[in-house]
């Protein structure tokens, strides 16, 4: 050991002490718990506010005056926007792992479901549902993938636009599963016409009421009513109701074991999608300043889409009677879709009557 | 068994093929005939729906593809710690990273953000499925930038810098530009900014330099965890180029959008130059220790990737379309790159500023003298004093350099456009707009701001024309601050509440670290404020004066 000091050889962490040295975390920001996590580290603060650190403001604007990022692209107020996490806490490698984990299970339960000739199997009634129903209710997914990567646009803070962003990928996704399994079971049942789906979407009244209830989201300029209806909404009345309530329960009756297993990682999707969004809603009630008025604005988008969606429930009605064997009633499945819109309302924190009566 | 018989013979089935599976998955969108989509973001040229090729991929194809890139980048992650590869690395280059990836991740995000314009848009749903695969694709960057971020903080020598990161990036001067290049991907015309400034530009053109030049450099500094995350980065641009190119073609198809392209290509191309070059050029020819005299300097690299590459094999065939290139405005860049030392400038500057940046920048020394010579003949004698200048004011008790009147640098102004200060001292430019006047860089940067960016050009109107706005000049927000209360403000201080997080030098060790109190006593002024004030008469004398430039004083 010498006396003199050595000029630092290494660039590794420890190889020095001095002021700073050991500040290895990120501290620009409080985490949401105790610690921060991986999630908060990789997406709190990447977008900027001026009311934060963006000392210069936004410095391109629109023609009147926007600038890049603007609370007023929603009429909900939050005295501060940052505060909101996903609950899912998504960042790149999660969400590669989970959609990956996803296509890859269902690439093994078609395959092999295929390999042992089921497709051939299902009952001649239900392969008419799946053609023309399933095949028309993919479309309404793949609408609200593209209604949130819209809406992914415009949120005030990256932790909110990260969770639409993350929540149209799994619709895209979603949307192209049942895509391509229809055109995969197609190649082993004689007649299988796969453009009928996107007829009864555009032309069966059965499916009038789904389409005019996504178009009116995809419509919408708030982009936030858009992440509403979707989750708080859509989902629960008309989405659950027919993954759930009808694809689910009916097809292994049909002695089709493969929808449901394709259907179900849409529930597991929708199951994070909609924490994220019963967060993000019961934190915009809360708000010491806003809630109110922001409890009452969600009323009124409750109303709008919750009129249009529980109209395109009722009109799917006649589905439930087209599979041979009916082990599923619609009156119970709607009953349950209503219990779960009554408990999301409440745990935002509102209440449901209005969209659905008692 | 038989000949030829395997098992993937026996197990293997029928499948769609990607062909059939792309045009299914194109057709899943419609045109909606209850309500109208909603409000897109503006733009002003016209796009006819016409179908386009689909892109040979499905998402059941692209997650674990991406999966699997993923893999191999946190593997990599892992093997060089398990090599100990901080033990080796040049703290020289690890410091320049506390810039570079302050800034990159909110333009990877913008470009997912812009993902929701260009989709609305799409001429087709073949297009619009390819622009939500890159929306998912610049959510991986972005996150992924910044894992690679909080791993420097972790393991590198010195975390400070990287630990205040996203609000450094809000803060600082340099950081500016990339601000400016972010929103320039989102904000404004739709397609401008989404289409041409990003796709048809930014990652066509300059991702090379971006993605590849850089990771090549940060290999020859011990750091090969930037090459495989940025390398994984660069392995998504080709299907974002594709995606770009189609929108492209679609729009070029309709005469009536030449003019608009014209002037975005031209902004467009000389914003992209003027941010990208500054940033990239200085970070990898200062930020190394590496002087082979083979390798290729940034100039030749840009040579190879935007004059070769990009200008003649990208941009020139638009020509047969009737699209009128600006070939004036590509050797102007070259010669900015050559003739003009734009990269030299640029880095002098950053050092100059180095009490107000959140990094450290050690001086050049006779090793790298050499290598500049080499590469640029007659760097030497434009800064060669410069630099050991740098050198000796290094030491904490001199006067920096910033407010040193012995070294000669004269403070430049800021270019209201790329928001590069106005360092090519003969090409600087003033103009009125709106009854104000702003100082520009170059005769490009000019044009852009008083005739692209307004709302009519040529006699036609452009109301979807985005604006500059803000405050632009950054150093407007600390006219007239003591540099030391500045500093403070800017948060650029480290836990200890007195040591700097910027140095001028690269030694780790309290006793040789500047603090506020050598720095305190100095104002920090605006240029352009005190331009504004000057009567026309002393304006047009003091940019006669600027644009004859400084000389770096002798030093002995
Ligand atoms: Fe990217
Ligand atoms: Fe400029």
């Amino acid at each position: 050991m010498s006396a003199t000091q050595e000029p630092v050889k290494s660039g590794a962490a420890g190889a020095a002490v001095f002021a700073g040295s050991d500040s290895r975390k990120y501290n620009y920001y409080d985490p949401k718990g105790r610690k921060a996590t991986h999630y908060e580290d990789m997406t709190v603060d990447v977008q900027p506010d001026p009311k934060r650190y963006l000392l210069q403001d936004w410095i391109i604007s629109f023609a009147d005056g926007t600038p890049t990022y603007y609370e007023g692209w929603t009429q909900l107020k939050s005295s501060d926007w940052h505060k909101f996490r996903a609950v899912d806490q998504e960042w790149e490698r999660t969400h590669y792992q989970r959609q990956s984990t996803i296509v890859g299970m269902l690439k093994n339960v078609i395959d092999n479901g295929r390999r042992s000739g089921a497709p051939a199997r299902f009952d001649k009634a239900w392969v008419k549902v799946l053609q023309d129903h399933v095949g028309a209710y993919k479309h309404a997914e793949f609408g609200l993938g593209t209604s949130t990567m819209q809406a992914q646009r415009y949120g005030y803070t990256q932790m909110i636009n990260n969770a639409i962003l993350t929540n149209s990928s799994y619709k895209l996704r979603f949307a192209q599963d049942l895509t391509l399994y229809l055109g995969e079971i197609a190649l082993d049942i004689d007649g299988f016409d796969l453009d009928a789906g996107k007829t009864h979407w555009l032309e069966d009244p059965i499916w009038q009421g789904t389409r005019k209830s996504i178009e009116t989201i995809m419509g919408a300029n708030d982009y936030l009513e858009q992440y509403f209806a979707t989750n708080v909404i859509f989902e629960p009345l008309v989405g659950e109701l027919f993954r759930s309530g009808f694809v689910m329960q009916m097809a292994a009756a049909q002695n089709d074991f493969i929808s449901p297993a394709v259907v179900s990682a849409a529930e597991g999707d929708y199951e994070r999608n909609l924490a994220n969004t019963v967060e993000l809603f019961s934190m915009l009630v809360q708000d010491q300043q806003h809630g109110e008025k922001n409890r009452q604005i969600l009323v009124n988008w409750a109303q709008t889409h919750g009129a249009l969606a529980l109209e395109a429930a009722k009109q799917l009605q006649p589905i439930w009677s087209q599979p041979r064997v009916k082990v599923a009633q619609f009156a119970d499945a709607l009953e349950q879709a209503k219990n779960r819109l009554r408990a999301i309302t409440a745990e935002i924190g509102f209440d449901a009557r209005a969209v659905i009566g008692g | 068994m038989p000949d030829g018989l395997t098992l993937n013979k026996i197990v293997a089935q029928r499948g769609i093929s990607i062909g059939e599976a792309t045009r299914r998955v194109a057709d899943l969108g419609w045109t909606p005939s209850y309500v109208q989509e909603a409000m897109t973001f503006p733009t002003d040229y016209k796009i006819k729906k016409s179908p386009r090729d689909p892109m040979k991929q499905v998402l059941r194809s692209y997650f674990p593809m991406q999966e699997e890139k993923d893999n191999r980048v946190y593997g990599a992650l892992d093997a060089a710690l398990r090599g100990d590869m901080f033990r080796n690395v040049e703290p020289r280059w690890v410091e320049w990273m506390k810039l570079f990836l302050a800034i990159i991740p909110f333009p990877e995000i913008s470009a997912a953000r812009s993902m929701a314009m260009v989709g609305r848009l799409a001429p087709g749903e073949e297009l619009r499925t390819g622009f939500a695969m890159q929306m998912v694709d610049e959510f991986r960057h972005s996150t992924i930038q910044m894992n690679l971020k909080k791993w420097y903080m972790e393991n590198y020598i010195d975390p400070a810098g990287f630990d205040i990161t996203e609000a450094a990036f809000g803060r600082c001067y340099a950081t500016t530009i990339g601000r400016q290049f972010a929103e320039g991907f989102v904000t404004g015309d739709a397609i401008t900014s989404a289409n041409v400034y990003l796709t048809v530009v930014a990652e066509t053109a300059f991702t090379n330099t971006l993605f590849v030049a850089m990771p090549s450099e940060a290999a020859r500094n011990g750091d090969y965890a930037l090459p495989t995350v940025f390398l994984s980065v660069q392995s998504d641009e080709s299907r974002h180029i594709g995606n770009g190119h189609s929108l492209l073609m679609s729009l070029i198809n309709d005469p009536d959008n030449h003019q608009l392209l014209e002037r975005d290509l031209k902004y467009a191309f000389w914003q992209n130059h003027a941010i990208v070059d500054a940033a990239v050029g200085t970070i990898v020819e200062y930020g190394t220790t590496n002087r082979d005299k083979n390798k290729e300097s940034y100039a030749e690299l840009w040579h190879r990737w935007i004059y070769e590459d990009y200008y003649r094999t990208y941009m020139l065939p638009l020509e047969k379309y009737g699209i009128k290139i600006h070939h004036d405005d590509v050797a102007a860049a070259w010669d900015r790159m050559v003739k003009k030392n734009y990269v030299h400038l640029t880095a002098q500057f950053f050092s100059v500023g180095w009490p107000v940046n959140f990094w450290r920048i050690e001086a050049q020394t006779e090793r790298d003298f050499e290598w500049f010579e080499h590469k640029y003949p007659g760097w030497y004698a434009e800064f060669g004093d410069y630099w050991k200048w740098y050198a000796k004011l290094s030491t904490p008790g001199e006067k920096a350099i910033l407010f040193n009147g012995d070294v000669g640098y004269v403070y430049p102004h800021r270019c209201w456009s790329c928001m590069v200060p106005c360092l090519i001292r003969e090409d600087f430019v003033c103009d009125e707009v709106d009854g104000q006047i702003y100082t520009y860089c170059s005769e490009i940067c000019r044009w852009t701001h008083k005739t692209a960016f307004a709302a009519e050009y040529e006699g036609r109107p452009t109301p979807a024309m985005g604006r500059f706005s803000g405050r632009r000049e950054w150093e407007t927000c600390y006219d007239g601050w003591d540099v030391a209360d500045a500093i403070k403000d800017l948060g650029f201080v480290r836990s200890d509440g007195e040591t700097l997080m910027p140095q001028p030098h690269l030694i780790f060790d309290d006793k040789k670290m500047w603090k506020l109190e050598h720095l305190r006593g100095d104002k920090l002024g605006s240029p352009l404020q005190n331009f504004r004030k000057l009567t026309p008469e002393a304006r047009e004398a003091a940019v006669a004066e600027y644009r004859k430039g400084f000389k770096i004083n002798p030093i002995n």
